[in-house]
Formats: C-alpha cells, structure tokens, sequence
C-alpha cells in the first residue's frame, strides 16, 4: 500500500525553481518508469502494512461487523476478501459463493435502460442469466421502478437509480454477502428497507460481512463484530461490547471527562473569583445508551474567593444546534454556596430521555441576574447511542427527545 | 459447497478455468459496449459504413490520382484501399479500445472481481462487430465494379483470427502499461494515423522494393492486409509466404508478450488505475 507525501509546500517559488522543479519530476518520474514503478505525485513514497495481524473466523450464518476509523484498513479487508486485490501475505479461506456489493450501482451505465442495466449488474455481481431471469420481476418489483423499464437509466432520479441497484444486490443467493458502506445513499426510507432486507439475508443462514459508521446499522443487523485500528484487529466479540468500545474511543466526549474547558471560555476570566475547570458527566458510563434517562453533570469550579449565593445555568444543545432544554439554580431557588478552592456542582438530571445523538452545554455562573462570572459555551458532553432499545427505522429524525412512554389508542368518537 | 482459498500468487493456478467460468460476464460487456456505442447518435450503426467508406475515398484520391501508385493486376484501386483499410480500422478501433479499456472501467475492476483479461479482450470483439459490419461496404463496392472474389475467400476467417490476435497482443500489453502511465493514452493516437501510413493501406505492399518486404514484414499489420487482398482479390494480389511467416511469428510475440505483462500485473491493477 502506497502513501504519498508532498513536501512542505514553499509559499513563493520563483519561475526558474518552478522549471527545476518540474526538471527532477520528469527525471524521477522516467527513473520510475524504467525501473516498472508507479508514478506518484508528491516527494516520497511510504509503504505501510494497510493490514496486518488479522485473524478470525466467521461461522456460517453469522452476521459480522468491521468497525473502525477511516483508514483502519476496513475496506482494505473487504477487498481482499473479495478478491479485488491479491494479498501480499497472508491467507483468506471462504467456503460458498461470495458476492461483494462494495458500491451500489457499480456498473450501472447511464445509456442502458433499466431492464438492460438489471442483466448487466446481476452478471457483474455473479449472476447468471438464467438467475436473473427468473428474479426479474421481483427485482422491478421491490425496486418500484417498472414504469421505466425501458427508459436509460441516467433519465432516472438519483432515488431510482439506487433502489434498482440495490434491488438486483438483493436478490442475489450467496452463501457469503460482503456489504460496504451501502446504507450511506439514499432516504431514510429506502435505508429501513435495505436494512429490512439484509436482516432477512441473515436471518436466511446465509452469512454477512458488513461494513459500516452508522452504528445503529451495525448493532441492528449483526451479533457479533470486529474492531480494526490502523490495520491491526483490536477487538472481537458480541456487538453492543464492540460498538461500545469503540465509541469510547474515538469520540472525544463518548468517553468522559473535558480536561481542561479553557478553549470553550466565553470570556477571558481575568479576576473572576470562580472559574469552572471542568464539565463532565459523572457515575455513568458513557456513552449513554438510548432509554438512559438518568445522568448527572458535575462540573468542577476553581473558587479564587468564596461566594454565598451563587447560581448555576446550564443549556443543553444537540448536534444540530438545537435546544434541547435549560436548568438553571434559579428555577429551584437553591443559591449555591461556594467554599474557596475545588468545589464541584452536581446537576442530577433524573427523567430526560435524549435521542442518539452528540450533545453540548452551555455553562454560566451568575451572582445575580446582571452579573456572570464565569461562562463556557459548546463544551461536548455526552453521546446518546442506540445500541438496539430502537429497531423500527432507526434512521428516523430523531429530533432531541425520544420518549417512550408514548401510548396508543383508537376511539370512534374522534370527531366530537 | 465451492471452497475457494485467497492468498498471495493463488489466482495464477486456475487462471484460464476462470476465465472461462466468467464467460458470461464476458458476453455482457461485450453487449453491453456494443448497445452503447452509438446510443444518441442520429444515423447510429451507419457510422461503421461511413467512416470507411469516406476513408477509403480519401485515401484512393491520394494515392492512386494524385501519387499514381499502381494497383495489383486489374483491381479497381478503392477496392484495393478497401481490402486494406478494413481490417485496418478493426487494429486501429481494437488496439485504441483495448489500451483504453482498463482506465474506462476502472470503477468496475475497483469494485468487482474477475478475471481482468476479459475487460481489453472484449473490447476487441466489440471493434470485431464494427469490422463485420463494415464489411458491407466491401460487399456493395464489389458488388458496383461486378468484381466477383475467387475460391481463397474461404480462408479470409484465418486473417481475420489473425488480425484479432495482432491487435489483442499490442492491446493488453499497453493497457497494462496505460494503467500505470497514462501516457500512453497520447501515444495511442499518434501510433494509429502514424500506422494508417506506414502499413500497406493506401497502396499495394507489391510496391515496396523486393529487398525491404521483409523487413516491411516486421509490422505484423503487412501480413494480415496481404492476406485479406490475397483472399478478397483473387490471383491479383499474390501472397509473399516469407512476409506472412514474418508477420505471424510477430503477432505471436507480441501475444505472449501481452499476456505475460498484463498477467504479471493484474493483481495490482484495482490498485493502481
């Protein structure tokens, strides 16, 4: 695997170290060529393990995610296993037919009409004629698009295009399914429908290897998962343990704690005699899993000078930058009172059921209405995850509240 | 159940088992490039007649009016120009297509696995059906000057295999460097009209001097244009049995050349296209 680099780019050249430059590119780029290399653009070449060190096996019928950060190596994998590239070491044993949608639509041409295109993509993803011939009508069916049958496919909207291709990956019976990424197209309705049916492909025995960043897709779909860091497999084991882990670590605030709030400071708080230190949630783990309605945010205060009445205002956002509500000491009337040095304020938040989701806080300290001491803004607090409370269309606007005391009721009186 | 074991130099050993395994997907790109190929154009396939037959007008006007080359015993000269520019325009359309058509579908070869070798040789049966279409031109030119072909017409599907293989070997041996360097994609061009000239298609190869046919030989195109007048025009246009021997041994070179490159490098094509 090759990386390039390119040097520290100079901000002026002169026109005749410009041509100098571009003399030694060519020379270079001919040594290169003589000696069979690639060309790369950029300074120096770096080659690095993109895998290394990954073993595991999948029994038949299982569903299996890889997760991990981009450039952990996850498509790399996917690759290999589907034969697209050799591995320079290393073996992969499969049994059964193994068909890879790495890409929806991969082979689609845009001059071809719909019914052209189906034999065309089920024969580039391993049908045979006859196969498709005898899914034909189901494939127009679920793909909803037998009106156009017979119109090129680059007069079809975006929507259409995708449900075909998707529709033609669906019917194909292979013992082992490779999926990439496939859910990152397309509405949120035709997302509940792809995922609708892999989960039946799973449910068939046949055997799936998925892979995604939604993690509500990965907990729905699989039971067990593979975690990749920078090509090495880190973890493997049952999903929610997986998924979890993983978010602790790469989300910054999945995990706990904002060191230091410093670089969220609204104002500079010269001689202020409090400054808050740190804001994070405390006695749960984060992060939080959809239907956890109950946190506590402790926030730790340097107190230069004590104060006797001082009050707490906290406003909680999402990621989208949407109130999600504000508490404040004022409401309960409790001035707090501050000793000098480290003092820590509990916020007990007992039924607030926030949607998956990032979320933010606005903290501000205030003597009375007029004066804040101390404010910080946007400081990342938490994470919501549905590591499968929801099933039905996870995809959904979430909105910032998920509440699930929610009842259901018909009446025939409706119109009085 | 099919068991099926990846691992570094693993493909090498079933290689022509599966490439006739994935004899399907070939036949659809086959069809699917010929669908394509004149899609939203107003005359469509008549682009495969006119462009020869312009060709052919042009090439006659230089070189029989205004040169004043000879053409073989009494053939009409644009029948000359035709038996040679045919299977001409099927290398030029082969070898452009086929260089091309690695970077073409790169969307396909990063995404899919097949045998790779399928992607350029389609392309030259896609300039094959171009070829056989263009063939009617040939027909209604004959058919204009009452010139009726002899007996040796029988042994025109030899040289049509052979200019097959005379354009599948220099094809995958530049796609597989056009892969890497896409300069190629320049060359291409240039090395086609350059050919249209050097190659006997204007001219009859009877004019070259006795003592260069050999080596005029050398270009495996000499071969096949000599057999197809040999084969369309009757006693007119003999066979020069060295040059052909020359220009086969040429063609098979340049095959085993291709396919020993392009399969050399075909496992690191997703990689580099």
């Amino acid at each position: 695997m090759i990386g390039r680099h390119s040097a520290e780019g100079q901000r002026y050249m002169t026109v005749r170290e410009e041509a100098g430059r571009s003399a030694r590119d060519v020379i270079r780029k001919t040594g290169d060529f003589i000696r069979g290399r690639p060309i790369l653009d950029g300074d120096s070449v770096d080659e690095f393990w993109a895998l290394k060190d990954v073993t595991f096996d999948v029994k038949q019928g299982e569903a299996v995610a890889i997760i991990g950060r981009n450039g952990a190596g996850k498509s790399t994998l996917l690759k290999i296993l589907s034969r697209i590239t050799e591995p320079t070491k290393g073996c992969v044993r499969l049994r059964g037919r193994v068909a890879s949608l790495l890409e929806i639509g991969t082979g689609f041409h845009p001059e071809l009409t719909g019914r052209e295109n189906i034999y065309l993509n089920g024969a580039i993803l391993g049908m045979s004629r006859a196969e498709i011939r005898r899914n034909f009508d189901a494939i127009v069916a679920f793909a909803d698009v037998d009106e156009f049958l017979d119109t090129p496919v680059k007069r079809y909207s975006s929507g259409m295009s995708v449900r075909l291709a998707f529709s033609i990956a669906a019917h194909l019976t292979p013992e082992i399914l490779i999926v990439d990424e496939v859910l990152a197209v397309g509405d949120a309705e035709f997302q509940q429908r792809c995922l609708g049916k892999l989960n039946s492909i799973a449910k068939d025995g046949r055997t799936v290897l998925f892979v995604s960043h939604s993690m509500g897709a990965v907990s729905d779909l699989t039971s067990s998962c593979a975690l990749l860091d920078r090509g090495r497999l880190t973890a493997i084991g049952p999903t929610r343990e997986i998924v979890q882990r993983y978010l602790c670590a790469v989300v910054p605030f999945a995990a706990a704690s904002q060191e230091d709030v410093g670089i969220y400071r609204v104002r500079p708080a010269g001689d202020a005699p409090v400054r808050i230190a740190t804001v994070r949630v405390i006695g749960t783990d984060l992060p939080l899993a959809l239907g956890d309605k109950t946190f506590s945010i402790g926030i730790d205060l340097d107190v230069v000078k004590p104060i006797a009445g001082a009050h707490v205002t906290l406003t909680l956002w999402n990621a989208n930058r949407q109130c999600v509500t504000t508490a404040t000491s004022w409401d309960a009337d409790q001035p707090l009172a501050l000793r000098g040095g480290r003092q820590r304020v509990v916020a007990r938040f007992s039924d607030l059921p926030l949607a998956p989701g990032d979320y933010f806080v606005d903290i501000g300290i205030d003597q009375s209405m007029a004066v804040t001491l101390d404010a910080v803004a946007n400081v990342p607090l938490l994470k919501v995850v549905n590591l499968g409370a929801v099933t039905h269309w996870p995809q959904r606007p979430w909105g910032a509240v998920h509440s699930d005391a929610v009842t259901w009721s018909v009446t025939s009186d409706a119109l009085v | 159940m099919q068991k099926l074991i990846i691992e570094a130099g693993r493909a090498e050993r079933h290689y022509w088992r599966d490439l006739w395994n994935y004899r399907e997907l070939f036949a659809v790109l086959v069809r699917r490039d010929i669908a394509v190929r004149y899609k939203q154009t107003v005359i469509g396939v008549a682009w495969a007649l006119i462009r020869p037959l312009l060709t052919m007008v042009v090439l006659t006007l230089v070189f029989s009016r205004i040169a004043g080359l000879p053409s073989d015993g009494g053939v009409p000269y644009p029948l000359l120009v035709l038996a040679g520019l045919l299977p001409w325009m099927f290398f030029a359309g082969a070898l452009t297509e086929a260089s091309n058509s690695l970077v073409a579908n790169a969307n396909l070869i990063g995404k899919v696995y097949f045998p790779r070798m399928i992607v350029p040789t389609a392309s030259v049966v896609v300039a094959l059906v171009d070829f056989l279409v263009s063939f009617l031109v040939l027909m209604a030119l004959m058919l204009w000057y009452q010139f009726a072909p002899g007996w040796r017409i029988v042994f025109l599907p030899v040289f049509v295999a052979l200019a097959f293989l005379a354009s599948l070997g220099p094809g995958l041996l530049i796609a597989t460097l056009n892969v890497k360097y896409r300069d190629f994609r320049y060359v291409i061009p240039f090395m086609v009209q350059f050919g249209l000239y050097i190659s006997p298609v204007g001219f009859s190869a009877n004019v070259i001097p006795e003592q260069w046919r050999l080596l005029y030989a050398l270009n495996p195109m000499v071969g096949v244009i000599d057999g197809f007048r040999w084969c369309l025009l009757g006693g007119a246009s003999p066979l020069y049995g060295p040059g052909l021997a020359v220009s086969v041994a040429l063609t098979a070179l340049f095959l085993w050349l291709g396919i020993r490159q392009f399969r050399k490098a075909e496992m690191s094509i997703a990689d580099l296209v």
